[in-house]
Order: C-alpha cells, then structure tokens, then sequence
C-alpha cells in the first residue's frame, strides 16, 4: 500500500448525506475480478446520464474538480453494502482523503486499507469547509500532524483532526496488516490450541 | 463474583488473540463465507503474496450475488459474471475450500445456508465479504461484515485486527400483534434510531417480542441491524436456538451436543450487564411497516400518508426527503395504501427463508396477483426451494400468478438480470430502498412477505391483515 503523505489540492464539495456505497459505485461494476479500472465509474448514476453522457451539473464532470485528491461530504458517508469496490473506486479516481461528520464503519475501515484518509470533523467545521471547496480555494492535509489548512483571503486556517493511533501509523508507513498479523503466528496457534480444548466441537465439523 | 458481561463481552474476550500495544486486538475468526463478487482480488492477493488460506475447512463458499434465478442448465449468459463465478470456483479448488456450485441444492444466499447448514453456530466469531452478515448473530454469533482486504487476512490468519465495540441494547417489550413480523419490527427500530444510529455499536436485540420470534423472524432483525447503523446485532442463544441447530450437517455431533449446548447457554447476557445506551419499544405500538423514500429509515405505518417535507425542520433533511419524494415518484400526503405498485419481489438474505415463503403463501391462496403486477418469488436457497415445493407452495404461487424462481440474491441488489427499468415502483422484502439499488431510476418500498404479496394481490401497497 502506498504511504500517505502530504496531499495539497483543491477539494470536490458534495453536500449530500447518506451516501451510499451503491451510489458510490452501482452493482454493475462490481462484476469485475481486479481492483483497479474502477474510477471511471465513480458516482456512476449522478454522473452519467441514461446515455452514458456526463451530466455536466454534477460537481465531478466540473474542470475545476478533475484532480481533486479531496472530497468533502455529509454525514454517514460510505453506507450500506460492504464493497471495497467503493474505496477502490475513489482511490483510483484520484480522490485519497475524504472529509464528513461521520462515516459508516465498514467503510471507514475499508479506507485505511487502501491508503485513503477520511477525517471525521464536527458538522459545523464540514460546512465551513463545503464553502471553501465551493470556492475551489486549495487545502494541505497534513497526515503527520493531523492538520488541515487553507487560505481564505490571505488569511490562513487550521482545523485539526483526530485519528485513531494505529490507523494513522498504518496509512503513514503503508503497512501490510497481513504481514503485521502473521509475525504473531505463535499467538495464533496457541490459541487453536487453546480453544480446541476448549471448545473441541468446532474442530471436528465435517461436511456431510 | 465477576462483574455481570454481556453476549458479545463474552464472545469478545473468548476470541481474543493478544492485545496490540495500539489499542487494537487480535480476534479469531471460527468461520468465513466466501461469495463471488468480494472475493477474487482476495483471492489475487494471496498468490501475489505467496500466502495460503489458514483455515479452508473453516470457510464455506457459494455463488449468489451474480447468478440468473432462470434458466440455469444453460449456465451463465454474461461472460463477466461466469468469470467471477468461474474464478471463485477455481480458487476454492486451488485451496480447498467447499464450495456449493449453482447445481448443488444446497447453494443459495450465504446468510441463508450458513444456518441452514448448521455451519453458523452461537458465540462463533463469522465473517463474510458482505454487510448482511449480521444474520448470523440471531443464533448468538459476532457476525459482521468486512471488505476484500480483510476477506485476505481472514484467508491467511484466520484473524482480524478490530477495535472492541460499544455495546447497545434495543429492548422491543410486550406481545407483537396479531399480523406484524420480524420485518415490522426491524423497520420500527431502523425508524427509531435512524441509519447512523448504530454506528460504532454492536446491538443486542432482547425483550419477550424477540424471544418470541422463530429462528427464522430472529435472522430477519439481526440482517437488518447495518441499516441501522451497526455492523453486528446479536440475539443470546436459547432452547429455540438449540433446537433449530440440532442434526444439521456442520452442527456439532451427538456425542458433543450436550456440551455445546452448555457452553451455548452460557453466553447468554448476565442479569445487570452494562450497556452503553439501551433503547426501548413497545412491540404493541407496532404495525405493519413500509419505506416510502430512498433510505431504510424512511418508514411509516402502512396505514399513514407520505410525508410532507413542509414539516420537516431541520433543513438538510428536508432537502434530502424533498430529493427522495422526487426520485420516488410521490406527493406529499398521499395515503400509503394509494401507491400502485408495478413489481413484487419476495426473497433476500432478510426475508428468503421458508418461514417467509409460507406468509406470502397465505396471502396469495386462492387469489391473483393483479393484472399489472409482476411478481416473482425466489427462495433464498435451493433447500429452501425444496422444502417449499414439498409443502406445495410453490403451486399455490404459481396459480396465483407469482414466478417462482431459483435461489440467489436476485433483485436485492439486482446484479443479475432482476432489475426494475427506470421509474418503476416495487414492493419489495429485501434490505435497501437506495437509489438505482434494484436497477437504474427504480422505486423501491421496503416491507414484509406477507405486505409484499398484499401489494401483489391489490396491485397497490395495502395492509396484509385487511386481506
């Protein structure tokens, strides 16, 4: 996984709440057995009309917004299906940290294994922030930090951030949590061992 | 005496692996179901890194996001889902891995034939590459769903790295009414507590209504708790429970079942748990539900009108519903049982099991399905489908006008060819009313079996007592 680092760019305003991961990217592209290819197809439905033709309202078909690297959105962003397609989608489309009040788990989670950064920030910070983005200023987020920033009329602001420690050391050093996990191999065996004295019924199902 | 725990206190602590110094803990996995559409790039990973599956006589797989419900000797006409279907297939070879292939009769929706199977078992840690996993906590298992990178660590560790959850209680008190189900219930509480109010929760649903339902009604509350937020819901384990596993192919042995039995029990919530928030419902209060909007938290009682976003306050809500009222094709104050509807779909990880089929079947003895209406009708496993045709269900459905179908995920998600074309409005038993989720421009009304074959009958949405 790639290692996150400082990103500075322009941010995608999308003020819309419950985002769901269906919306993020429809069932239709989920057919595929690769995970790259996928950004084409972000926001598929309010991207693309019927006839496979942008729909130029849609804050993604702007030019100002083709290398975005940041998305700001509404609350309870990433619902629904568990698909990582969704995360896929963002991440190959460009976008590698999103902004919302709050996520849903599943895809809060699947983020982070895919180096994408989503920051959680009170309602009131994402609305200033929405307006910011509107006006296309650029910001700098600042993993390490756990800052971002942007000028507004020559002033400079500031809104940090807060981050689970791991989660923050995963996405800041590109960890392979597989890896990570089967250096304790021993911890895990001994726990087989433990739990097939324990529980033994779950080690002896067969199929029949 | 030790601090009074709750189920999945209890399931936590008997999984845990070791403690890492963030703050994060090692959890093992006792079983993983793997289906089609979320695993292969897990799969890819795997050989990419040369790691082998840990535990392939711990992982179950089948095909049913991406299979035709028709026609099925003739294989799989979309070259892009017979890879899939074909790559999970070889993968499972490769590893051996069971894997139930569409001709088998026990293939179906994971969450159906888990338990079917006796595969899902209570205080099982069970993992699935799909939201809907938490079916598998009726029957007292953590059961969440995870996405393809944590498939592969769930395939190469038999571990997850998680953070412990809160624990919320939704306590549904009193006696159901005569008519309301486990679906009315569900979508009651998903009203109650909104989409996001489970988030960072596992819920445990308890009360004398929940432990009155069946095995079957118990599943259909626990599918529904990541509507509501969380990515678990849980149900302690009973006699019903114990019961239900009894003799099923992957249950445990005879020789071992007393003993299971025990340690099943046990894990029941202690009296004086601590829950982090507990909310209550009065089961009395509650009747016949359906969505009228593109969230699972727009509900209303079948007998009420359509909303009007004119009463609504807050103003990012009344612009969402205002959306949600246009792509749903309704007005403000419609009665609900106005709404015609053109589709009917009876199936889903939620509502495709045998006990489901019945209540539809009740409904549409001896009546038609209105001449404007398309109904279909698939079981949620080729066991389910059995047993249904046994009790001749399927030729009540049939006369009546509904198509019966093969098992699969069908038009829940619509991956397949069961789609809706655009502005086409459905009765619908599955999970989710988003957008675009049953086809493109699609209007979907979330709602029990029994409503749904009401609305098949009426070609309207109507109240399945009323019948």
């Amino acid at each position: 996984m790639e290692k996150f680092k400082k990103i500075e760019s322009n941010a995608i305003p999308l003020p819309m709440v419950n985002v769901d991961t269906d919306m993020i990217i429809p069932k239709q592209f989920l057919k595929t057995i690769k995970r790259t290819g996928l950004g084409k197809n972000l926001f598929y439905e309010l991207r693309y009309d019927e006839k496979d033709a942008p729909i130029d309202s849609f804050v993604l078909n702007q030019d100002k917004y083709k290398d975005s690297q940041i998305l700001i959105t509404g609350k309870n962003f990433g619902c629904g299906s568990s698909r990582e397609h969704a995360p896929w989608s963002i991440l190959d489309y460009g976008i590698k940290c999103i902004i919302a009040s709050s996520f849903a788990d599943i895809f809060y989670n699947n983020c982070f294994k895919n180096g994408i950064l989503p920051i959680k920030l009170d309602e009131s910070e994402v609305t200033k922030l929405q307006k910011a983005a509107e006006n296309s200023l650029s910001f700098t987020i600042d993993l390490e930090n756990q800052m971002i920033s942007y000028f507004d009329k020559n002033i400079n602001h500031e809104v940090s951030f807060e981050l689970d420690k791991a989660k923050k050391t995963s996405l800041l050093e590109g960890l392979d949590d597989i890896g990570l996990t089967l250096a304790k191999d021993n911890h895990i065996s001994d726990f087989e061992n433990k739990q097939k004295s324990r529980t033994p019924w779950l080690y002896s199902q067969q199929i029949k | 005496m030790s601090t009074p725990k709750t189920l999945y206190d209890k399931i936590w602590n008997d999984h845990l692996v070791s403690e890492n110094e963030d703050g994060t803990s090692i959890i093992y996995i006792d079983r993983h179901l793997v289906h089609e559409v979320t695993s292969p790039q897990a799969f890819e990973g795997l050989k990419i890194a040369n790691r082998s599956v840990r535990k392939p006589n711990f992982t179950l797989a089948t095909a049913d996001h991406n299979i035709p419900t028709t026609n099925r000797d003739e294989g799989i006409s979309d070259p892009e889902s017979k890879l899939q279907v074909d790559t999970l297939e070889e993968n499972c070879k490769e590893h051996g891995i069971t894997f139930l292939s569409m001709s088998d009769k026990r293939q179906g929706i994971v969450h159906i034939i888990g338990p079917e199977q006796g595969f899902t078992q209570p205080g099982m840690t069970i993992v699935c590459g799909d939201s809907h996993t938490s079916t598998h906590g009726a029957f007292g298992a953590l059961a969440w769903g995870i996405g393809t990178s944590e498939v592969e660590h769930v395939l190469a560790t038999q571990t997850l790295v998680q953070t412990k959850a809160k624990n919320m209680q939704i306590n549904i008190q009193g006696e159901l009414p005569l008519g309301v189900t486990a679906k009315d219930i569900v979508l009651k509480i998903i009203q109650t507590i909104g989409t996001a109010g489970g988030t960072g929760y596992v819920i445990e649903y308890t009360g004398d209504a929940i432990k009155s339902l069946t095995m079957e009604g118990r599943m259909t509350v626990c599918n529904m708790s990541i509507e509501a937020g969380a990515r678990a819901g849980l149900i302690s384990p009973d006699e019903k429970t114990i019961e239900y596993l009894k003799g099923r192919p992957f249950s445990p042995a005879e020789n071992e079942y007393q003993s299971a039995s025990d340690y099943w029990l046990s894990l029941a919530s202690d009296d004086g748990a601590a829950y982090d928030k507990t909310v209550n419902i009065d089961a009395s209060d509650i009747i016949p539900q359906v969505t009228w909007g593109t969230s699972p938290e727009d509900v209303v009682s079948i007998d009420g009108l359509v909303p009007n976003p004119e009463d609504e306050s807050d103003e990012t809500k009344k612009k969402s519903m205002i959306r949600a009222l246009e792509y749903m094709g309704l007005v403000p104050n419609t009665p609900l049982k106005e709404v015609k509807v053109d589709k009917v779909f009876i199936g889903s990880c939620t509502n495709g099991r045998i006990e489901d089929l019945r209540a539809a079947s009740k409904i549409a003895k001896d009546r038609k399905v209105a001449d404007h209406v398309n109904a279909i009708i698939v079981p949620g496993s080729g066991l389910v489908k059995q047993q249904a045709e046994e009790e001749g269900l399927d030729k009540i459905f049939i006369e009546s006008g509904f198509e019966w179908r093969e098992p699969g995920c069908s038009m829940c998600l619509a991956m397949n060819a069961d789609k809706l074309k655009p502005q086409e409005r459905c009765a619908s038993t599955s999970n989710r009313n988003f957008e675009g989720r049953q086809g493109r421009g699609g209007r979907t009304h979330l709602m029990s079996p029994a409503m749904a074959a009401a609305a098949a009958i009426n070609g309207k949405l109507s109240d399945s007592r009323e019948i």
